[in-house]
């Protein structure tokens, strides 16, 4: 395997020798449109992010939240499509050849793209991981398999409601890292309850030396610290899409300054992660 | 090369495929519980008491077996085949949805689940939801688009004097798709103790299998009725697609009777060269939502269509995957009526036989009137009335622009 396949191992190796959390930040590809998000996702890294996930949009977003849902359509709306969200990656390659990239959406834009051709302009565009919400390890054949076949990760999803059993399965032939999904629930709503997440986390642990991220709910700094204190990174979404949509509303002299407000967010949850567990 | 396939019952296979369409396409929150109901229905299937159970509320609240109807004026109208009507809108609550509704709510209780959900686009899944939520006693959450919310007003008001509480769902295109979409957002979100009735044949497995069984009474009966009136089967079955649950439950037991015709009639709204219909089998293509691989209406990109139909109960991108495998391997023939056709149909049925049908039903109808009177006078029609017309009434007065 190359330097390039190992990026998502590589970055926790080095956040494990710095004694570091790991900050996990969502956009949405073309969200508000493709100049702009492509901005946000090149300011990212230096701000404080560890691995960028991208949303690829899509109409029906049946695990996702308002704030998510409302982010899919603005971006659809500019135009957006597979194809560019691909190609934003690749723009992205061009100045950051070492920050994690990981694409999370639903299972249909891909499928009517084609899965090898799928995995092929990933690869070359510099894509490192897949969360794809919709495709469960009963359907492993569709995408899991031939997307790690070509050195791709594919990141698995434990859920407060995976038992002991079902466990062993998501664990099984894992790449990357885990993602728990610290809530029943769907993107940006409930708030995690720390107990049963540190619970939930040292389940895993007994079975599994994978890194582990938490997501879904973790708004501030505060919390993004005490989740991180059990885990090995955490996901901010939901918090700084509701922020590229809140600065569509805005005039065009403000919506330059939204920009800074998404970066403040992020350098503010990275601050507090990395002082907390230094 | 399936096309001679020895049988057409034997789907879906142990891992929820009718051939390459189905499975089980959900997050990974819900795959405990959708495994858990799989388990769960097998025991129940083949469960003696389940059966007895489901066969008195059948029987003793439902109102079945429902008759089957020669529709004597009609054909003489046609001139040609004799057609008969399967009146499942006489079933209690108006529809063939409650035969569903009846045996997922049996199915919720065994499981010792204590909240019930529904999606509904014409309100008639909604209202029998909420109908044996009262009889059982179960809190009830209805979504519906807002856009349904409005042409199917009589329905909602029904579902809250039920004690339903419904939700007006205004993502997307405020329709069907959009109201299942907030349905799995809620099961996602309250999975542990909240039981799906999905409407249809659609979403993942097992939903396709057991909504396909519990409606496939419809066709059981009939079989039963046609040799007692004509003492031989029927030449062809036509019945409307939505999501497909009342053509399968009359085509079913009648899938390897190879020489029954099988018709299909989808919604073609304004027309299948508009993008305003609902067809997706005749104009869609393969692909993922719900729960399920199916045909869909979607662009290049994967992204899925608005449907559109004046029948709220057909307007979906998408049709149960059962239906999908039939089409490929050319077991059921789909059509596809216009909104105007199906108008048509729904006046002329009131006015020859005191029946209003439902806008749905009333697309097979219009089917049933283009191709009765090219066949032969001893030729059998058995065409499935699956709902009744009542709550289409004042949408229909604003359509023909009579003011009520």
């Amino acid at each position: 395997m190359n330097y390039r396949e190992k990026r998502i191992e590589k970055r926790f190796n080095l956040l494990r020798s710095n004694k570091e959390k790991g900050l996990i930040t969502f956009v949405t590809a073309g969200d508000p449109n493709y100049n702009t998000s492509l901005r946000i996702i090149k300011n990212l890294p230096s701000a404080g992010a560890d691995f960028i996930e991208i949303g690829m949009p899509f109409t029906d977003p049946m695990a996702d939240g308002v704030g998510i849902q409302a982010s899919y359509l603005r971006s659809l709306k500019s135009g957006q499509t597979l194809s560019k969200t691909l190609k934003m990656v690749n723009d992205f390659r061009k100045i950051d050849n070492d920050t994690p990239v990981i694409l999370m959406g639903y299972f249909n834009p891909i499928y009517v793209y084609g899965v090898c051709n799928f995995i092929k302009k990933s690869k070359d565009s510099g894509v490192d991981g897949l969360i794809i919400v919709d495709l469960p390890p009963e359907a492993d054949e569709e995408l899991r398999l031939p997307a790690v076949r070509n050195g791709l990760d594919f990141i698995r999803l434990i859920t407060p409601t995976t038992d002991k059993r079902r466990l062993s399965l998501l664990l099984k032939n894992s790449t990357g890292f885990l993602y728990y999904i610290s809530v029943v629930g769907i993107t940006g709503t409930k708030t995690p309850k720390l107990d049963n997440v540190k619970l939930a986390i040292k389940n895993i642990r007994e079975q599994s030396k994978m890194p582990i991220a938490v997501g879904f709910g973790i708004r501030t700094p505060d919390q993004a610290v005490r989740i991180a204190s059990y885990s090995d990174a955490v996901v901010v979404g939901s918090a700084i899409v509701d922020k590229i949509g809140e600065s569509c509303l805005l005039s065009d002299d403000n919506k330059n300054k939204s920009l800074e407000h998404i970066i403040t967010l992020v350098e503010g949850l990275s601050k507090a992660i990395k002082k907390k567990t230094n | 090369m399936r096309s001679s396939l020895n049988s057409y019952m034997t789907g879906p296979d142990e891992k929820g495929y009718f051939d390459i369409y189905g499975g089980k396409y959900v997050a990974e929150t819900l795959m405990p519980s959708i495994n858990e109901l799989e388990s769960a229905y097998e025991k129940a299937k083949s469960n003696k008491e389940f059966k007895e159970e489901l066969e008195y509320w059948y029987k003793h609240y439902i109102g079945r077996p429902s008759p089957l109807y020669y529709a004597a004026r009609i054909t003489k109208e046609l001139k040609g085949a004799k057609v008969y009507f399967k009146r499942d809108e006489l079933n209690h609550t108006g529809a063939h949805k409650i035969n569903n509704c009846i045996g997922q709510i049996l199915l919720a209780k065994r499981m010792g689940k204590s909240r019930i959900i529904a999606e509904t686009g014409a309100g008639q899944h909604g209202v029998a939801t909420a109908t044996v939520c009262a009889l059982f006693d179960m809190p009830c959450t209805v979504y519906m688009g807002t856009k349904d919310i409005e042409r199917q007003a009589p329905n909602v008001f029904r579902m809250k004097l039920l004690g339903a509480n419904i939700v007006s769902v205004e993502s997307g295109s405020k329709t069907l798709k959009d109201a299942m979409n907030e349905a799995l957002r809620d099961w996602v979100s309250n999975v542990e103790n909240t039981f799906y009735i999905i409407g249809t044949t659609a979403g993942p497995h097992p939903y396709p299998m057991m909504v396909r069984d519990f409606q496939s009474v419809i066709g059981r009966e009939t079989k039963i009725q046609i040799l007692e009136m004509e003492k031989r089967l029927p030449d062809i079955l036509v019945a409307c697609i939505g999501g497909g649950s009342n053509a399968l439950g009359l085509f079913y037991p009648f899938l390897d009777e190879k020489s029954i015709e099988l018709h299909g009639v989808e919604a073609a709204g304004k027309g299948l060269n508009t993008n305003k219909h609902a067809a997706s089998l005749s104009a869609g293509s393969p692909g993922v939502l719900h729960g399920n691989r199916t045909y869909l209406l979607q662009d290049n990109d994967g992204q899925i269509l608005e449907a559109h139909s004046i029948s709220a109960g057909l307007d979906y991108p998408g049709v149960g995957p059962e239906h999908s495998f039939l089409k490929d391997v050319k077991r059921v023939n789909y059509f596809s009526i216009k909104d105007k056709e199906a108008l048509e149909a729904f006046q002329f049925c009131t006015r020859m036989e005191g029946i209003i049908p439902a806008l749905e039903p009333s697309h097979a109808l219009a089917h049933v009137m283009k191709i009765a009177p090219k066949l032969d006078k001893n030729k059998v029609i058995i065409m499935n009335m699956c709902g009744r017309g009542d709550k289409d009434v004042f949408n229909v007065a604003k359509v023909l622009g009579v003011d009520l």
